[in-house]
């Protein structure tokens, strides 16, 4: 596959950044020193980095409370993030979202929402902005397996395929619905049929193989935009986290999760890294840099001012008169 | 006597509707929680949803009655009306009452209307449990309580409970009772404890509590916000003044009566929600005793409610938007001065 060094400096440097902030989260949810629910993405570190490495910039996206992995794929700034987890003054959101809210529109974010499937019809809006306004940009929304059994997924679906729209569904398929298996809650054998109800074009891919969801990713804009249709795309990969931090993950066998790891998405990489022309001190190195990047974010994080209880009364409007607030 | 929390109390609610009458049925997300994959099972019954309220109904009632569901509210809620007009009587689990917007059309328009628009033939008997409430950092989108949302709605009762005891009582009636209730649960008391007896009888709907009687100045505390009214109450005890705390329970119907009782008693009021100010329990129960009680009233009544914003993640900023203790005293103190 033929994709330029600097990218794949990028996608290695994302998909270590993004483990390495998970496992720092995992550790503070621990000791209990963040507030409020935390879910982490340990698993989806392919899927997060391959679709944004094919996306531009500037493209839209929506994610979900599992956003960690997305926002930093989006290049939102490590330190804005963390901030934001911590509830302080700085973060990405101003400390008014939190660890399932990080989302910054000026990165492309739409929002990372803490309702299922609340973002296929948003991005099915920008998407609809873009082609109204003859815009380039791309649109994808992420969602899980457990949101396609929802009405707000399958009314996106409908109206974006009923009006030509070129946009992504990206499923990532991680195997839970909460904690709930897909196996006891999917009603096709493979979830990617589900849009054939829409007659929308549909693929799937290895979740855990960056290179090939950033393949496939790649086609499917090139795909979509030339046909203006919507196209459905299904990684499969393995939710290594409990559905939050803190779940006792008693529903996931240790067996189960002992075979996953053997497709682990970090370890995958690794192993792939020769075929693209990278030396073993060259993955070190990178390594080491993402995890100075995580350490420098966590510590910056920690050190920021909280926001001032009266901060809770800005940005409610555009326009609305302050006295009527209270 | 032993004690019990709210989550065992609502717990053995459920059990013994369920033991009482096998037209009891639940469905909710993970509401037994934890369905392996079928080559590595893992442990069934392992959740009892996010706060394990419901945890061992599965293994007590079978799959049949206890049922897990896809994350489709508008799909098991609609189910749950025509399952209760046929003659079940489900009870559905509303995850967190911040999902109410993807399946508030069963409710507002199918429950709710059913009897009054069809001739009043058929009732409605289902309950809808919910988590509601600030304060567990739990962000915009986990975090609201919409009671006055429900109670705004003709055809839906509300039932708000604050202890263990209530809980039990009120969850008793409410599956027993014939028209679509709202139950809802608060996420900062689940873990709280009273006494609660063996043989709980159940507490009929629309009759409230006073909590603590006093002559100089009634206070009325929305769930969770009893718990801030008594902390107040004590502590101004101390100067000499007497509060008595109202606990209406329910919010639809709403024990008008008992309120009124204290407002002609005291004549000073404080009301407190900790839900947004605008159209909310605290102004409606604020505009029966201006009505109602008019010549009663030595001075204006005291709202106390969170702002006119959604709930910020921030610690700082929710516990601002959260009515407190210390607010509650000023206004104590300013009704009883005026």
């Amino acid at each position: 596959m033929n994709i330029d060094k600097n990218k794949l400096n990028w996608i290695y440097k994302k998909l270590f950044t993004i483990r390495f902030f998970e496992e720092r989260i995992k550790k503070i949810a621990k000791e209990k020193s963040v507030p409020g629910y935390l879910h982490t993405c340990i698993g989806s570190e392919a899927i997060c980095v391959g679709v944004m490495s094919a996306l531009s910039d500037d493209d839209w996206i929506s994610s979900t409370y599992r956003n960690h992995g997305h926002a930093i794929a989006k290049n939102c700034e490590l330190k804005q993030i963390t901030s934001e987890i911590y509830g302080r003054s700085t973060g990405i959101c101003k400390g008014r979202g939190g660890s399932m809210h990080i989302s910054d529109f000026d990165k492309g974010m739409l929002g990372s929402f803490g309702i299922v499937a609340a973002g296929p019809p948003v991005v099915l809006g920008a998407a609809l902005q873009e082609k109204i306004n003859g815009g380039t940009k791309m649109s994808a929304t992420f969602f899980g397996d457990g949101a396609i059994h929802n009405g707000a997924f399958h009314e996106a679906a409908g109206l974006a395929k009923l009006w030509d729209i070129p946009m992504l569904f990206v499923c990532e398929n991680n195997g839970y619905a909460e904690a709930t298996a897909t196996d006891w809650h999917l009603n096709t054998k493979e979830l990617k049929d589900i849009a054939k109800a829409y007659d929308m074009i549909s693929y799937q891919g290895d979740g855990n193989n960056v290179f090939e969801v950033h393949q496939i990713t790649r086609d499917a804009i090139i795909e979509s935009k030339a046909k203006n249709t919507p196209i459905f795309l299904e990684f499969k990969n393995y939710r290594f986290s409990g559905q939050y931090e803190g779940d006792t993950q008693l529903y996931q066998p240790l067996e189960e999760i002992e075979e996953a790891k053997k497709n682990d998405p970090i370890k995958k990489s690794i192993e792939m890294a020769s075929e693209y022309n990278f030396s073993s001190d060259e993955i070190k190195k990178i390594q080491t840099d993402a995890l100075n990047e995580v350490n420098e974010a966590f510590d910056f994080a920690e050190t920021q001012p909280w926001p001032n209880p009266e901060d809770a009364l800005e940005e409610v409007y555009v326009n609305y008169p302050k006295e009527l607030l209270r | 006597m032993r004690e019990l929390t709210v989550k065992e109390a609502i717990n053995e609610a459920l059990v013994e509707s369920f033991e009482n009458d096998k037209n009891v049925i639940l469905m909710g997300e993970d509401i037994a929680g934890g369905k392996g994959r079928e080559n590595y099972p893992g442990t069934q019954d392992s959740w009892g949803g996010p706060f394990g309220v419901t945890q061992g109904l599965l293994t007590k009632f079978g799959p049949e009655r206890v049922r897990d569901t896809t994350i489709t509210e508008a799909g098991f809620f609609g189910a749950a009306v025509g399952a209760a007009m046929t003659g079940l009587r489900p009870i559905v689990e509303l995850m967190y009452v911040d999902f109410a917007g993807v399946c508030f059309d069963q409710l507002m328009n199918q429950a709710a209307k059913m009897r009054y628009m069809f001739g009043g033939k058929q009732s409605v008997p289902m309950v809808v449990r919910t988590v509601v409430g600030a304060g567990f950092r739990a962000g915009s989108e986990h975090s609201q309580t919409l009671y006055s949302l429900y109670a705004h709605i003709p055809g839906l009762k509300v039932v708000a409970p604050y202890d263990a005891f209530d809980a039990k009582g009120l969850l008793l009636s409410a599956i027993k009772d014939d028209d679509p209730v709202i139950f809802m649960e608060h996420k900062r008391l689940y873990m709280t404890k009273c006494d609660v007896p063996e043989d709980m009888k159940p507490i009929p709907l629309g009759k409230g509590r006073i909590r603590r009687p006093g002559k100089d100045v009634t206070i009325i505390a929305i769930q969770r916000m009893n718990l801030f009214a008594e902390e107040a109450a004590q502590k101004i005890s101390e100067e000499n003044i007497d509060c008595e705390i109202i606990d209406p329970r329910t919010y639809s119907p709403l024990d008008e009566e008992l309120i009124f009782e204290s407002v002609r008693k005291t004549g000073r009021v404080i009301v407190i929600d900790e839900s947004n100010p605008k159209c909310s329990l605290a102004s409606e129960i604020t505009s029966l005793i201006s009505e109602k009680c008019f010549n009663d009233l030595k001075t204006a009544v005291i709202k106390i409610t969170a702002p006119h914003t959604p709930i910020p993640f921030s610690p700082p900023m929710e516990d601002f938007y959260i009515p407190s203790t210390k607010k509650i005293i000023e206004a104590i103190k300013k009704v009883h001065n005026a």
